[in-house]
Formats: C-alpha cells, structure tokens, sequence
C-alpha cells in the first residue's frame, strides 16, 4: 500500500489506550503501537493511558498540528462509547471528523480474552484493519433532520404520568395512551406507600387530575399504540381507540347508568379490586378514575354482544345523550418527535408455584388482593377479613413469590420486602393479627427503607429466614386444627418449622408485560433475556434505548419502586425535551448513494429499501436515492449487481481493506 | 492441520445494533472467549456482500461468522431477511467449491444475548479447528499452477514459478503445513 493514496498523501495518526488496566493488563500496548508505526503511511503511532481523557483529546489535535496527520485511529472501547469523544476531538484539532476510524479493543479483546500473546495479536490485527481502512475515509457532513416537538407517552400509570406532566409543563404537547379505562396504573391500586406510608391515593389523584386538565395533555384511555413509523424527530404513530359506548365529552360520571343496567348486581369480577368485588357490564374503574367516565365492557354487555337489551342505560342519560352505541374502533394517525414508552409490569401468577396453595386456599392472597383488602374504598372498606368473614388471628407473609427463583424468574423484584412490611405494619394496624414475614433477605437498601425495616422489628412483626416449602392443610397438632400451616426451614435456628396461621399473602413478584415483544417490535426496541426493555447503556443511558428518540420509563425496564419510576420518568422527560428543544438531530451520514455512470438500470435495488428511499428516474433510467430518507443499513449496496451503489462509511473498499487488514496479521 | 500451533483464523461481520453490541456486552460481562475472531462492524447484516465471505477466505480466513438480529428484530425491518436469502444461496455456492458448510455461519444474536457471542465463537472456533486450516491463498496458487498455458509450463521451472507467485497476493504467515 503506498502513501501516496488517490486521496493524496496519507498521514495517518495511530494511538491506542491503556484504558488504565483495562486494556493495558491484558494488551501489549507498546508493542502494539510499535507494529503500527512500521505500517505504511503512519506518521505517529503513541499508546497513552486515557485517550478520552482532555490530555489524551488534545495529544491528537496537536499531533494533528505537528505531524500534519489527515488521518486518526484509536484503538481503545467500544465506539458505541465514545466514536463520538474522539469524531470531536479529531474536528477540534481541524480535521472532517470523519477521517476517524475506531477499533474496540477492549469489549472485543482485552475484557475476553485470557492469554496475553493472543490478546495483543488481536489487537495488532484490529489495529491493522483500521489503519487499512482509514486511509479510504472521505470528508463527509452530517444532515440535519428537524424534530417534531410533540412527544408519545405510552403507558398511563405513575411513569407515564409524571413523563406527560413534565414534558407538558415545558410547554410542549403531549399524547398519553393508557390501554385500559382510566389512568393510575397499578399505583392507583395500593393503600399506602412505603416508607413514609402516606396514601397512594393521595399522592396520586391530584396528578392523575392535572393530567386530564392540562391544556397540553391530550388523554387517550382505553386505547392502544399499533403501528409507529419513522424516525427520530419525525414519528408517525397510529393509535387504535377502543369504543367505550359512552361519549366522553358528554358523560359526567354520575353513574345512574350503572344503577339502571339491568343487572341488578355487579356480576363480573372488579379488575380494579383484583377480582375481590364484582361489577357490572358498564362500569367506572374506580371512585377517582380519570377520565371520570363510564365504560362498557363490550364482552358482558348484553347490548353490545346480542343487541337484544332494553338498553335502561340509555333511558337514565336521557338528558346528556352520553350513552352512544354506534360508537366503533377508530385508528387515529398521529405525528410526534419523542416517544416515552412507559408501558409497566405484569404481576406473577401465584398459581404457578402450586405448593403455596394459591387458588386452592381461599385465605391463600396476594399482596395486591390485601392491599384492596386494607383500602378504605376496596371491597370490605379497609376490613382486613377472611372469605368467611371472620377477622384473621394470625398472617404469614411469604417473599420472593416469583423472584429470586431458578424455577421461575431468577430476579429480584426489588419492592416485595418493603411492600410486604408495609402490609404488616397495616394489618397490625388494622387488626391485632401476628404476623410472620417469611424471607431469603430483607432488601431495604432506600432511602428510610432501612429505618423502615427496624420500624417492622419493632412493631412485633416476626422475620422467619427461610425459603417457605410448602402451605398445607393438613393439621398434626391440636392448635394447627383449622388453619393453614407453613412449612419452612428456618435457617437462623436451623430446624424445620410448622407455623399455623389463618392468612397468607403471598409477596408475588414482577415479570414484564405478557405482550412486551410485541410492544418491543413495534418501538424498535431491544429486550433483555427476561423481557425487560433494554437500556441503550445500563448506567450512562438508563432511559434511551437503542433507537433514538424512543425512551424507557418505570417498570418495563425492569422492576422498580415508586420513587425509581417517578424519577426515571423525569429523566425520560428530560431526554425528549432536550432534543425536542435543540430543534433538530444530526443524522450520521452513513447514507447510501447511486454511482450514474455505473447504474445499469435494473431496479433490483429498488423493492429492497424498507424506506422507500429508493426511486427509479425513467427518463435517466437510473436509480435513485433521497438522502434524507436512507438510514444507513447498506442492504441495497450488497444487493447491487454493478456494484453501483455505494455506502458513506462503509464502502466495499474500505470493508475489503479491513478484511485484508485483519487477516495481515497472526 | 497437524501443526499444533495452527490457530484458525476467523473473521466477523456483526451489525451495529445487536450482534456488535451483545459482543459488547460480553465484554462488559467479562465471559471469555477464544481470540480468534476478528469482528467487523456494519450497520446491518444486509450489509455483508457475498463478496465479503469469498474475499476473507480468499484472503486466508479459516472461517467467516455472520451476526445479525432475530428474525422480525432488525433495526432496519427486514435486512435480516436479505441476509438469509443471500447466505443460503452463498452456501450453495460455497458447497460446490467443496468449502465445507460449517466454515460460514449465520446466527442471530441479538444485544442482550452476550453469553451467546462467548458460545457462538466457542464453538465455531472448535468446528473450525476440527475442520483444520482452509488454505485457500495456498490452493488458488496451485490452481493457477495447474491452469497455466502450456507454453507457460514449458518455460524454465524457476521463471515459471516465479512469474505465477509474484502474481500471488503475498501469503499470510500462517504457520502450517
């Protein structure tokens, strides 16, 4: 390879990083750098300890200065990291930024490799590569794609409203599309919230309010995202909106609707109180639902299945005409910059470890069941009873239902030993029940959680340590008669123990949405192997995800408490203003384009493009790209028969000097 | 092949979305793997022109390992999909120049699967190194050897030689038979 390249001379600037010990420990750096500096056309070759460090940024740009280099190498992590650190620091010293090629030789070699000789060959081969490559690098320019201001919110439950609220109090609009009737999401649900144990509603309905007031906050409930389209900036979203049969601009929420079904008597199990109380085919989710509208369960309602009922709701709104039957699904099309998806967790079902008794005990409950249980407005008004009514003498909490579990989900759920010593010290409140907490570990590591913990130990709140085996029925001593035992080995006194208890709650962990591939698929996203959304960078970018302008909120990022999903929310808030507020994004030039002279004409490129940006011109006979459509995958540059499609950044020339490259050394 | 310090040599293409960052996040995860792939990133698997495989076993490459999305995952939609149908051609291809199948591989890795690098790489290097060394740069000289014009054959030995291998990219120092 000469120095002289058809780009003119070459003088390329090499220079890899100790990243301290991370590279360095296993990565001859020195030696390294000694190879590439033999290679023609490289004018410098350094290793230094940080390269992204300011002192390492500005030893390229005055090498830039002094050397007059044109082009740069770093071999140092993942250019997911910092491609953009050093692209920056090559523009900065006068360079076009994209005479910058990256090597990552330390996700790909030092961190997963454990000989030293094997390691440092790698690298010299990934350097070669690079240095290879980067002498085809053309000077190329960003685009700049304007950015819709308007942002998605996906989930109406604590994340999804405090991302809507923020994004909204900046002035900016906002959509908020909640699946089910009403917003609050599983938050609405609960009677107290640790550690401070003010209740959840409290906090809650006031913001749950100020969503449907604000001028900015468009509410869609009961509808659904199913199709998003576009990109960054520019989104387009279709939304399906579930017809509830009641118009919700004239309903006023009196419900004299539900009093004049004719069911005389709910029927159905109340989704609200976690199958607890029944309800009726048209219904309000709950007392302080937002919006404060009636809905019709189109499965139950004998108007809606058979269109045989005297339809008596329809008589009782005689004087608002809010009862509207003719209503039908509707798919709204919608343009938005941003999109916070936010959209929860699914609970476990606790029937799936039988031994608990879950569905087979009636007194065998979930958390979720006591906090309605414990709920003034649930379906015993804050009465904690059994099925038969009785008030329970003694309760055994069990953990990790669900968690922690190699038989079912192997993560922690990380609210359940709070949420759970929040029960207890509201059934010792409530009643004057022992109550046995039975658990691996207490997890408290919060903010007053610890406190809230020694809170527990004090109020006479019994910890078991120990895995339960199983609940039984089956008494073997006279005071177990009548009751449900539980079987544990308590592992602090070391012996196998029968405990009798009257209740059991059992902690039931998090899991992820039953549809969150699908929601996955259709935002673009990525899971991890547990089906939580996954993060672009767990601790630098916990709220991006790898498509841009498309952020994670709360729960379908993995389970978390209420204060950790407030808080994300706002960061996912953050995230979209500020690039809605910078107004535009700069789109990596990575951009395929046709060479005429070589184009044959054979359109075979043109049904490839899943963007459409590929058109033919039939007075040239050529194909055609539009730019600011193209978004980079080269598919149509592999596919060209002629070879007349090229890719900026990833030429075939610069490709095939990379295999060349990493090939040219053992 | 009976060279015991015989490595086989390995290149990669893996999209930019999900195989190049799970093979991230299995350096973030510390696993450790056998260092004997080279990874070259492209934005997608759509990207990887046949070309790319015949060129790296040309060049010396023992074996070419294709990551990309699932099925259905692709950042761009369906480049994936362009991916299977030019691999499964490719191999077709490859099977009639005798180059056994297990030398090119697709799979699907997507960017939370970072055991799954350490055992896709594993394994495809054991495969590889069971297979023993490709040798392409070595046979396509032999070939040019044996395709010559016969006047070129008749020439002086050493000319002949010559000419042809001076014609020959210069062959990687790989150490083996």
């Amino acid at each position: 390879m000469n120095t002289n390249h058809k780009n003119g001379e070459v003088r390329i600037g090499f220079y890899i990083c100790h990243c301290g010990h991370n590279i360095a420990g296993m990565v001859d750096c020195p030696a390294v750098a000694q190879f590439i500096a033999k290679l023609p056309g490289v004018a410098v070759s350094r290793d230094y300890k940080y390269m992204c460090s300011d002192p390492g940024q500005e030893l390229i740009q005055q090498d830039i200065r002094e050397h007059k280099l044109n082009r740069i190498v770093v071999a140092s992590c993942s250019p997911l990291l910092h491609e953009h650190t050093f692209r920056n620091a090559v523009a900065a010293g006068g360079l076009n930024p994209f005479f910058f090629q990256m090597v990552n030789i330390r996700e790909h070699d030092s961190w997963v490799h454990t000989d030293r000789a094997e390691a440092t060959a790698k690298a010299k081969a990934l350097a070669h590569a690079a240095v290879s490559r980067v002498r085809f690098h053309r000077a190329l320019e960003t685009t700049r794609v304007s950015i819709n201001p308007d942002v998605l919110v996906v989930g109406g439950g604590i994340a999804g409203i405090h991302a809507a609220l923020t994004v909204a109090n900046s002035g900016k609009k906002v959509f908020l599309v909640e699946r089910d009737p009403s917003i609050g999401g599983h938050m609405a649900q609960f009677d107290k919230t640790f550690p401070t144990l003010d209740c959840a509603a409290c906090i809650l309905t006031p913001k749950m309010s100020a969503v449907r007031s604000h001028e900015n906050i468009t509410l869609w409930t009961y509808s659904e995202v199913v199709k998003v389209e576009g990109y960054v900036g520019n989104y387009k979203v279709t939304v399906k909106r579930r017809p509830r049969y009641v118009n919700e601009d004239l309903c006023a929420g009196c419900m004299e609707c539900i009093t004049a079904c004719v069911f005389k008597e709910g029927k159905f199990p109340d989704e609200f109180n976690a199958g607890l109380s029944k309800r009726k085919p048209i219904y309000i989710p709950f007392a302080q639902a937002v919006p404060p509208v009636v809905v019709i369960d189109p499965e139950r309602c004998l108007q809606v299945r058979t269109g045989k009922c005297k339809k008596t709701c329809i008589e009782a709104c005689a004087d608002r005409h809010a009862m509207d039957f003719s209503q039908k699904e509707e798919l709204v099309e919608i343009q938005v910059g941003n999109i916070i998806v936010a959209t929860g967790f699914k609970l476990f079902d606790a029937k799936r470890i039988p031994q608990y008794g879950y569905g087979q005990f009636p007194n065998v409950v979930t958390a979720l069941e006591l906090e309605r249980l414990v709920n003034s407005s649930g379906p015993t008004a804050g009465e904690i009873v059994l099925r038969d009514g009785r008030r329970p003498k003694s309760v055994g909490m069990i953990l990790c239902v669900g968690s922690r579990d190699v038989k079912t989900n192997r993560w922690c759920s990380r609210t359940c030993c709070m949420h759970s010593m929040k029960l207890a010290q509201l059934v010792r409140e409530h009643t004057d029940a022992d109550v046995t907490v039975f658990y691996m570990d207490i997890r408290a590591p919060g903010k007053g959680y610890e406190e809230f913990y020694d809170k527990s130990l004090k109020e006479g709140i019994q910890f078991v340590r120990g895995r339960v085996a199983e609940v039984t029925d089956w008494a073997m001593a006279p005071e177990e008669e009548g009751k449900m035992v539980i079987r544990v080995e308590d592992t602090l006194a070391g012996f196998v123990r029968r405990i009798p208890v009257d209740m059991i709650v059992l902690a039931a962990g998090m899991e992820p949405q039953a549809d969150a591939q699908a929601v996955r698929r259709m935002f673009n996203m990525s899971c991890g192997t547990e089906g939580w959304f996954l993060e672009k960078h767990p601790k630098l970018a916990p709220v991006s995800t790898f498509t841009d302008g498309v952020f994670i909120a709360g729960c379908c990022q993995g389970p978390k408490d209420i204060p950790d999903s407030v808080a994300q929310a706002g960061a996912a808030a953050a995230e979209a203003m500020a690039l809605a507020d910078k107004g535009y994004i700069e789109q990596e030039p990575n951009t395929a384009y046709i060479i005429e002279a070589d184009c044959s004409g054979c359109k075979s490129c043109v049904p490839l493009c899943p963007y459409t940006a590929i058109t033919f011109d039939e007075a040239k006979q050529k194909a055609q790209i539009n730019g600011a459509l193209c978004k980079g995958c080269g598919t149509c540059v592999a596919s060209c028969p002629s070879g007349s499609i090229g890719q900026n950044l990833f030429e075939d020339e610069e490709i095939f000097s990379e295999i060349e490259g990493v090939l040219a050394y053992v | 092949m009976s060279d015991p310090k015989w490595q086989p040599r390995i290149v990669a293409f893996f999209c930019n979305w999900c195989t190049y960052t799970a093979a991230d996040l299995a350096g973030v995860s510390r696993f450790k793997y056998a260092s004997n792939v080279r990874v070259i990133r492209l934005m997608c698997s759509g990207r990887v022109d046949p070309q790319f495989i015949l060129d790296a076993l040309a060049e010396g490459a023992d074996g070419v390992l294709i990551g990309g999305c699932h099925l259905g995952d692709c950042h761009y939609s369906e480049g994936n999909y362009k991916t299977v149908r030019r691999f499964q051609m490719l191999q077709r291809l490859l099977h009639d120049m005798g180059i056994e199948e297990q030398r090119v591989r697709l799979e699907w890795i997507s960017a939370s699967e970072g055991e799954r690098v350490k055992t896709v790489i594993n394994d495809m290097v054991e495969q590889v190194r069971a297979l023993g060394p490709l040798n392409l740069p070595q046979h396509r000289a032999e070939w040019d050897r044996e395709t010559a014009h016969p006047a070129e054959t008749a020439l002086p030995a050493e000319a002949a030689g010559g000419v042809q291998l001076a014609g020959q990219r210069a062959q990687p120092e790989v150490a083996h038979a």
